[in-house]
């Protein structure tokens, strides 16, 4: 018997004499293995973002959302901005509920243009209560937040991120300067510090926040778009729902309103995009299989190319055993290594990506990846090396 | 002179189809003693090669017996008769049968490996065996650097690696022009000199005359058997 380590070093003599074909051959699994990795860090990528989002609006949180919301038949719906019927009303009632419900807030959010000597910027205005402010974790820099007296009285001040400092502004001091909204003079009152949330997707950075009644006047809306509760506690949070269910069903009907609290919806959403990202890992797996039969292709076409070569080594005393493990192995190699550069080009390319939309490259992707690359390499190497090993040395020494 | 290797009856028949069949050997008896050099002279078709790969026990026999050394090997598992070629037996052939891209030293120390010698030994043997047939100067050289002279005589060295008891060359001078061509056949005759067993197959009278006993064979029969020197 012959050392296997000598086999090894037989295979990738071999594979390294034949530089076109191997890499050839480990093309569909370096496509294979590194779409797995970027297209799954992709999906990761979202789910981490999207909870952050989410984390950012704080805790204890109940959230009313206009129209039906997530759960139901088993379907996600989106919530119903534009036919909102929650109103003002309903936020002064629920507040008057006491007990567990610790504060209620409300909000609505536009996109739009903010202006301030000829320079222009568009963003999100939000008109926020100061509670809801306090809920979203909103702070200022310098200059003051918007109080409840600002919301009462439908005042013409505003709150900006500082992204539109710098924009609007060359990053000068903007308190006290007016900036134009809607057709509207405003007053800046506060710049927002870069924490805190400024709502899905949209950075604290650029916001612009309006007392909510004065938000409401400006794009001529009665309604709100939703509406935070913050419980006492955690423990509290089912009562919570509960009352503020039964409050707003003395007005509203069950399809106009929706109470989720956010961990709940982190929830939902998590395993929605969980189902995602395992899709998309699906799709690059089979790109992985077909890898995995391109290996087994060229192998197949090699053992016929390499007839006389197989015949020679079995005259000149190769066993079968011999010429069997030198072609698993030679596939076992090419399939690892390609699996190898597979992981580094997904790894780059993550990182590539990650300059636009955030990717975060799992260990379970890499790992799943590179372990069914090299099991590929083992399964589809078996056959050919099966038929090399089985070879005649007589007919394979004719072989021209 | 003891006996290396006996063929007694032995028919090779190919199935080609459901009833179509080849008999390349009907009934061969031959010895092959120690020390020989034997010339297999015979026509294209004549199975020459096929009684060539009985005696380098490349194949067995449809009837008949194989003998090496003593014992009859139609018995033996692929395994083995694998290890008894890598000990007992050097090939060489017409197409030279190199590993392309792979340096002289490492073609020639191919047999050892299957033996398993330590990369030491094979080099030292390699570079030995390479000395022996002249190329002790183009070790490193790949096949497509060796004219086709120079390849066959690392074939040879590859077939001497392992001292084997018997080396056996299917039309060795087929691939090449008469000059190289005779410097293979008097390198085998050098080598018979210092004792090795040779067994040259060839359809050329005047390269057969050069060995010591020339064996005829014509329709997979025997027709003469005559020492000449
Ligand atoms: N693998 C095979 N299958 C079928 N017929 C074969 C095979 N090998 C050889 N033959 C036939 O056997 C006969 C002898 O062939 P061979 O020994 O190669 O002759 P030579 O070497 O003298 O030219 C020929 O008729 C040839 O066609
Ligand atoms: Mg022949």
């Amino acid at each position: 018997m012959i050392p296997i380590g000598e086999i090894v070093r037989l295979s990738i003599q071999s594979l390294l004499r034949n530089k076109t074909r191997s890499i050839l051959t480990m093309l569909g699994i370096i496509i294979g293995v590194s779409a797995v990795i970027l297209l799954v860090s992709i999906g990761q990528g979202l789910q981490n973002y999207i909870t952050q989002q989410f984390e950012s609006l704080g805790s204890n949180l109940v959230i009313v959302l206009p129209g039906k919301v997530g759960g139901g038949g088993g379907g996600f719906g989106a919530p119903n901005i534009a036919g909102s019927k929650l109103s003002l009303g309903d936020v002064d009632k629920l507040s008057r509920i006491g007990g567990a419900v610790e504060s209620v807030g409300a909000g609505i959010e536009m996109p739009s243009s903010v202006s301030y000597l000829g320079k222009t910027k568009y963003t999100t205005t939000a008109g926020l209560t100061a509670e809801y402010q306090k809920m979203r974790n909103l702070t200022v820099s310098s200059g003051r937040m918007m109080s409840e007296s600002d919301n009462r009285a439908g005042r013409n001040v505003v709150n900006i991120g500082p992204g539109i400092v710098d924009s609007l502004f060359g990053g000068a001091n903007p308190i006290g300067k007016q900036i134009t909204l809607g057709g509207q003079k405003f007053q800046v009152v506060g710049v927002l510090s870069k924490i805190g949330s400024g709502g899905f997707g949209i950075d604290v950075n650029s916001f612009v926040v309006l007392p909510l009644t004065t938000a409401q006047k400006l794009f001529g809306m009665k309604s709100v778009q939703a509406i935070g509760i913050k419980a006492k506690d955690k423990d509290s949070i089912p009562e919570v729902i509960r009352q503020v269910k039964k409050e707003l069903s003395k007005r509203l009907k069950e399809d106009d309103f929706s109470v989720v609290d956010s961990s709940s919806l982190v929830a939902t959403i998590n395993q929605i995009l969980g189902v995602v990202t395992l899709a998309l890992g699906g799709i690059a797996a089979i790109s992985l299989i077909v890898g995995g039969v391109g290996i087994m292709n060229i192998m197949l076409v090699s053992v016929t190319e390499r007839t006389r070569e197989i015949g020679l080594r079995k005259a000149v005393g190769a066993k079968p055993k011999d010429i069997l493990i030198q072609f698993i192995i030679e596939s076992v190699t090419l399939s690892v290594v390609g699996g190898g550069i597979g992981v580094l080009i997904g790894f780059l390319g993550a990182l590539a990506i990650n300059q636009f939309i955030s990717t975060t490259v799992t260990f379970w992707s890499v790992a799943l990846a590179f372990g069914v690359s090299a099991a590929i390499g083992v399964i589809f190497g078996v056959a050919p090396a099966a038929s090399a090993s089985k070879l005649n040395p007589i007919d394979a020494l004719k072989y021209e | 002179m003891s006996v290396l290797i006996s063929l007694s009856k032995v028919t090779k028949t190919y199935k080609l189809g459901d009833d179509v069949e080849v008999s390349a050997l009907r009934g061969v008896d031959l010895n092959i003693n120690e020390g020989e050099f034997v010339a297999i002279i015979g026509p294209s078709g004549s199975g020459k090669s096929t009684l060539m790969h009985m005696i380098g026990i490349l194949d067995q026999p449809t009837t008949g017996t194989v003998e090496l050394e003593g014992k009859n090997i139609s018995k033996l598992t692929e395994e083995k008769l694998a290890e008894l070629r890598n000990k007992h037996i050097g090939f060489v052939f017409q197409a030279f049968n190199l590993l392309p891209r792979t340096s002289a030293l490492e073609n020639v120390e191919l047999p050892l490996i299957y033996s398993g010698d330590s990369a030491l030994v094979r080099k030292q043997k390699g570079e030995e065996s390479l000395r022996v047939v002249g190329l002790g100067e183009r070790m490193d050289h790949t096949p497509s650097q060796l004219s086709g002279g120079q390849q066959q005589r690392v074939a040879i060295a590859r077939a001497l690696i392992t001292k084997p008891s018997l080396i056996l060359a299917d039309e060795p001078t087929g691939n090449l022009d008469s000059k190289a061509g005779d410097e293979i056949i008097s390198l085998l005759k050098d080598l018979n000199k210092q004792g090795n067993t040779i067994v040259l197959v060839t359809h050329e009278r005047e390269i057969a005359e050069q060995a010591k006993r020339i064996v005829e064979i014509k329709d997979g029969q025997i027709i003469s058997d005559k020492k000449i020197k």
